[in-house]
């Protein structure tokens, strides 16, 4: 497992240290590029992001990523933003995504504080990412706009409604919460994802 | 359930923390990353780093400490102190921070919030604010509490909030460092007027003052540094008194 090539998108959006970091405590030393080629060859490809949906997508698209990520083969981890983008739209700057997920990206109502920020419970864990870990437990989300719940949702979360912390989809994996900030959990949960 | 979070906060010079922390079992009580490490283990929800390196020269031990504890650490973490352009924040967050906090640079110069916002995004925007009430009203102060600045506190917090800010810290004067407990009635007031996170600082003492700024003063998250530091309170006993009051923590 630790001589696999896992490259991490790098696309000027967000806070790719810590995945990298996260990565190097799992004794894997990841590649950060936003090379085709390079994307192409890798074993696995994580796809961060915080930040703006519209400004990223539009950094996506000046590398050609936004056409490179949908057609990839290996298994892909969305993180964040990097999940939202996934998605076929989002309501945040009525953005386009990249349609790998058939949903769409919604935002929170204002009837609790926004964003969600803090420490949420996993509901309803389905899949190989959630191997070894327990329903309820603790991961870290920051976000103000929400996948709902649907076919392609292998853990929920509830906050002001029940929504999808985590998607799966052929070899498509996504996080809503912050693996590479969630503690112990977060950390089964990445190298659940370094081990499929 | 969202969790109430628990924020230790510790005050670092030139990479070292400073002031007030005594702990007899770690190798070197001074080392910021070994202290993060302990808490983040305890079980502190967050952490927040305060730069008091005033220089300029200086800051680069601070970017140093935040890739250190980047590395170390898996929970997320702020980092404040003498942060006044985007450029300053870039560098920060690219060393592995995930949010800044700013004080006085966004009272003199509020456009720089929703820079921030904008460049960053909310999330990432932590806007501390100090405050001290007398004769009968709120005002906020720079400087570390020094220079009075005549801005009404509720202004400012509902400016910041229109500016693009995804959190608010705020420390009341009057109630830091009197461990008599912290400004709730005045939380609970900034805490329905905007629908941002809200993060109670100044006044620990107890572990009865936690469980009250959670439910009187309608905070978020609490952050206290000497009582953690002295470990007059330890927090896996916080977390368990505060669930025994049915206030939602991650144990």
């Amino acid at each position: 497992m630790k001589d696999q090539k896992i490259v991490i998108i790098d696309y000027d959006a967000g806070n790719i240290q810590s995945v990298k970091y996260a990565l190097e405590r799992l004794g894997i030393t990841p590649v950060v590029s936003n090379n085709e080629e390079v994307i192409r060859s890798a074993d696995k490809v994580i796809f961060p992001g915080v930040g703006e949906a519209a400004w990223a997508m539009n950094s996506l698209r000046k590398n050609g990523l936004d056409k490179l990520i949908p057609q990839l083969t290996q298994p892909v981890l969305g993180i964040c933003l990097g999940m939202q983008l996934m998605c076929e739209s989002s309501e945040e700057s009525n953005t386009k995504g990249l349609g790998i997920f058939p949903l769409q990206v919604k935002r929170f109502t204002n009837e609790r504080k926004v964003p969600h920020m803090g420490w949420n419970q996993l509901d309803e864990l389905k899949g190989s990412l959630f191997d070894g870990v327990q329903e309820k437990e603790y991961t870290y989300f920051v976000h103000s706009y929400y996948v709902p719940c649907s076919e392609e949702t292998v853990a929920s979360c509830n906050y002001i409604l029940d929504f999808s912390a985590s998607l799966q989809k052929d070899n498509f994996y996504a996080c809503q919460f912050h693996p590479e900030k969630s503690g112990s959990v977060g950390v089964k949960i990445l190298e659940n994802f370094v081990n499929l | 359930m969202l969790s109430k979070r628990i924020i230790p906060c510790l005050d670092v010079k030139d990479g070292r923390t400073v002031k007030g922390v005594n702990f007899v079992d770690l190798r070197d009580a001074g080392d910021a990353v070994e202290l993060a490490a302990y808490y983040a283990e305890q079980g502190a929800d967050e952490l927040v780093f305060l730069d008091i390196t005033a220089t300029h020269e200086k800051r680069k031990t601070l970017v140093d400490l935040v890739q250190k504890v980047a590395k170390e650490l898996n929970i997320p973490f702020t980092v404040g102190g003498g942060i006044s352009t985007p450029e300053d924040v870039g560098i920060l967050l690219n060393a592995g921070a995930d949010k800044v906090s700013i004080n006085s640079s966004a009272v003199r110069n509020p456009k720089l919030i929703s820079d921030l916002a904008s460049r960053f995004g909310s999330q990432c925007v932590v806007v501390a604010v100090d405050a001290r009430f007398a004769d009968g009203k709120w005002e906020v102060y720079l400087n570390g509490g020094r220079l009075a600045t005549g801005i009404d506190l509720f202004d400012w917090i509902l400016e910041a909030e229109r500016l693009g800010a995804g959190e608010i810290l705020f420390t009341s004067m009057n109630h830091d460092g009197t461990k008599n407990g912290f400004a709730n009635e005045t939380l609970a007031k900034l805490s329905e007027m905007i629908n941002i996170p809200i993060i109670a600082s100044g006044g620990a003492g107890n572990m009865e003052h936690f469980a009250d700024t959670f439910t009187e003063g309608k905070a978020d998250a609490a952050l206290a540094a000497s009582v953690f530091h002295f470990k007059e309170i330890e927090i896996p006993n916080l977390k368990k008194y505060l669930k025994s009051k049915d206030i939602p923590v991650r144990i």
